[in-house]
């Protein structure tokens, strides 16, 4: 049986890598190397696609090179600049396929994080107002950003609503995007700042922990502002409100917070920092607007018509909504007409 | 070269070299809007897309918008939109309404955030496809906008009217969100869960129980729409 291997090659006895008389045998490139056999071609991954890519740039531009010399000679300027604006279009392809990559990679990272069950979100958004009582172990944050998320957009709206109620004087082309502007750079900013914060006292938060703890903590902003735009509460409503519901949202943030951090002028520190934010960003939001509805009963009071003398609160209250506005004006007509007559 | 016999035939070659005929009844519409009037063209998409309008209208089935879609529906639908709607004087404080650019911004980033949240949460649906059935139901609420638009050239401004307008929008708004799946309901007795919104179309797309998920941002895009159209004056 010896002749018969010499003929088909034999097994292969793992000396294929020396340079062997066998080697040089003509059958021997039967042996497949499975290392360079391209698997991408049944599993169209998007990644295996950008290094199918990458890699027909590394042969096309070996094959540029050796085409190179001889065309230089022999090829004429039209070669040379179809052969630059292909490279350029090749590269400029490339560029957004690994562009929109990394787009669908994105979303793939950030897929855990839209992971929750209904029920868990209502859970989550309920106990966002309750404060913790034990601190001595750390509390658990969940990674989750589609509550936050939804949070700041039904914030958004509800701003937008309140905005345009009160009658906010600005240029309105920019009305959502002040609204927009307010809402996500509070969030990112603040939750950047917590993160600062929880880095110099040494306190266990990730970034995403972060947002998610605020976004939550956002929705007493919601509660509150919603109220008040149904019911057109007075300044102690609101301080109550601002008390209670905002004071319980912060105060859950904060034991969450100290929970996850050692040390008593580093919690002070943090909680202190992020307690006052979260309670002046919602002062922020209610009198920001407010004080522009006192300016526009002041400018209809030097346009003379004369707003019946309820309390200041009441008439500013009537401003806010153009419907109150119109209720009061025809019923001074129609008493002026009555008057007349 | 010993190998190779040499091969002569006396007989002359005979027999049929055409190929079999393969119908080409697929093509032929194919190819043939090649060369069609442009008049042609436009009104055949023309038709398409009022068929997609009516099936926001009047759903008859789940799969038209989603097979076949297209953003040319939603662009007309959105520029309709954001003519109406702009400049409008705001006369509570004198100052101007949505801008043009304003309305067409929040239109399509809305649908595109509105999309983006339902990939997130897993649902089976691709990008534009999503795109075009959340713009294909703004049609409720912009025909309640053409309405309001009359009503304001015609009418004087009373308590009336402007409760009118909160009622006509607030239908269109309900219109635009739980109408289609009703119709649906009732035709293609198909069970209504959560469903939402123009979710007769998008609410299958997500897994079970995510449904509610995916219906609140639906549900916030077209309510920041209907209070534009309804605080128009």
């Amino acid at each position: 049986m010896s002749f018969n291997r010499d003929e088909w090659g034999g097994f292969s006895s793992g000396d294929e890598q020396t340079t062997g008389p066998a080697m040089s045998h003509p059958t021997s490139t039967a042996i497949i190397d499975m290392s360079n056999v391209e698997d991408s071609s049944a599993t169209s991954s998007f990644e295996d696609v950008g290094d199918v890519n990458h890699r027909m740039k590394d042969t096309n531009g070996s094959r540029r090179q050796e085409q190179q010399d001889p065309s230089g000679m022999m090829g004429g300027i039209s070669g040379n600049l179809g052969k630059v604006v292909a490279d350029q279009m090749w590269q400029s392809g490339q560029q957004q396929a690994k562009k929109m990559i990394d787009v669908y990679g994105n979303i793939d990272i950030l897929r855990p994080y839209f992971d929750i069950d209904p029920k868990t979100l209502l859970w989550r958004c309920a106990y966002s107002f309750v404060p913790l009582k034990n601190l001595s172990t750390a509390q658990k944050i969940p990674s989750e950003l589609y509550g936050p998320l939804m949070t700041v957009f039904t914030l958004i709206a509800i701003l937008l609503m309140n905005m345009k109620t009160s009658g906010t004087v600005l240029q309105q082309g920019t009305l959502m995007g002040t609204a927009f502007g307010i809402c996500f750079g509070y969030w990112f900013g603040v939750s950047g700042f917590m993160y600062f914060l929880a880095f110099l006292c040494n306190a266990y938060i990730s970034i995403v922990q972060c947002l998610t703890l605020l976004g939550y903590g956002m929705i007493s902003h919601c509660v509150i502002l919603l109220f008040g735009h149904f019911t057109h509460y007075s300044h102690g409503t609101f301080y109550v409100l601002w008390a209670l519901i905002a004071g319980a949202s912060a105060a859950r943030m904060i034991t969450v917070l100290l929970s996850r951090t050692v040390g008593k002028s580093q919690r002070l520190l943090l909680c202190v920092a992020i307690a006052s934010l979260h309670m002046l960003f919602l002062l922020y939001l209610h009198f920001a607007y407010h004080h522009v509805v006192e300016e526009i009963v002041h400018s209809l009071e030097m346009v003379d018509t004369p707003i019946e003398k309820h309390d200041s609160e009441d008439s500013m209250r009537a401003v806010r909504d153009a419907t109150h506005l119109k209720i009061n004006n025809s019923l001074e007509i129609k008493n002026n007409s009555l008057n007349s007559s | 070269m010993a190998d190779f016999q040499d091969v002569s035939y006396s007989v002359p070659v005979e027999g049929e070299i055409a190929q079999p005929q393969v119908p080409e009844e697929e093509d032929d519409d194919e190819l043939s809007t090649l060369d069609e009037p442009v008049k042609d063209t436009f009104i055949r998409d023309m038709k398409v897309i009022g068929s997609k309008f009516a099936h926001i209208i009047y759903p008859r089935s789940n799969s038209l918008l989603l097979r076949d879609w297209d953003l040319w529906g939603p662009l007309v639908l959105c520029v309709i939109l954001a003519v109406f709607l702009n400049g409008a004087k705001d006369e509570t404080t004198g100052g101007q309404g949505p801008q043009f650019a304003e309305v067409f911004v929040v239109v399509w980033v809305g649908a595109g955030i509105v999309t983006l949240n339902a990939q997130l949460l897993g649902g089976k649906i691709s990008f534009f496809q999503s795109v075009c059935v959340l713009g294909y139901c703004i049609l409720p609420l912009v025909v309640a906008m053409i309405i309001c638009w009359f009503l304001v050239k015609i009418f004087e401004q009373s308590i009336v009217f402007v409760v009118i307008r909160i009622i006509l929008v607030a239908a269109a708004y309900g219109w635009s969100i739980f109408g289609p799946c009703l119709i649906t309901h009732l035709q293609c007795m198909i069970p209504i869960t959560v469903v939402t919104a123009s979710v007769a179309f998008l609410g299958d797309s997500q897994p079970k129980g995510r449904k509610a998920l995916a219906v609140f941002p639906i549900c916030l895009f077209y309510f920041i729409l209907a209070w534009m159209v309804v605080t128009y004056s």
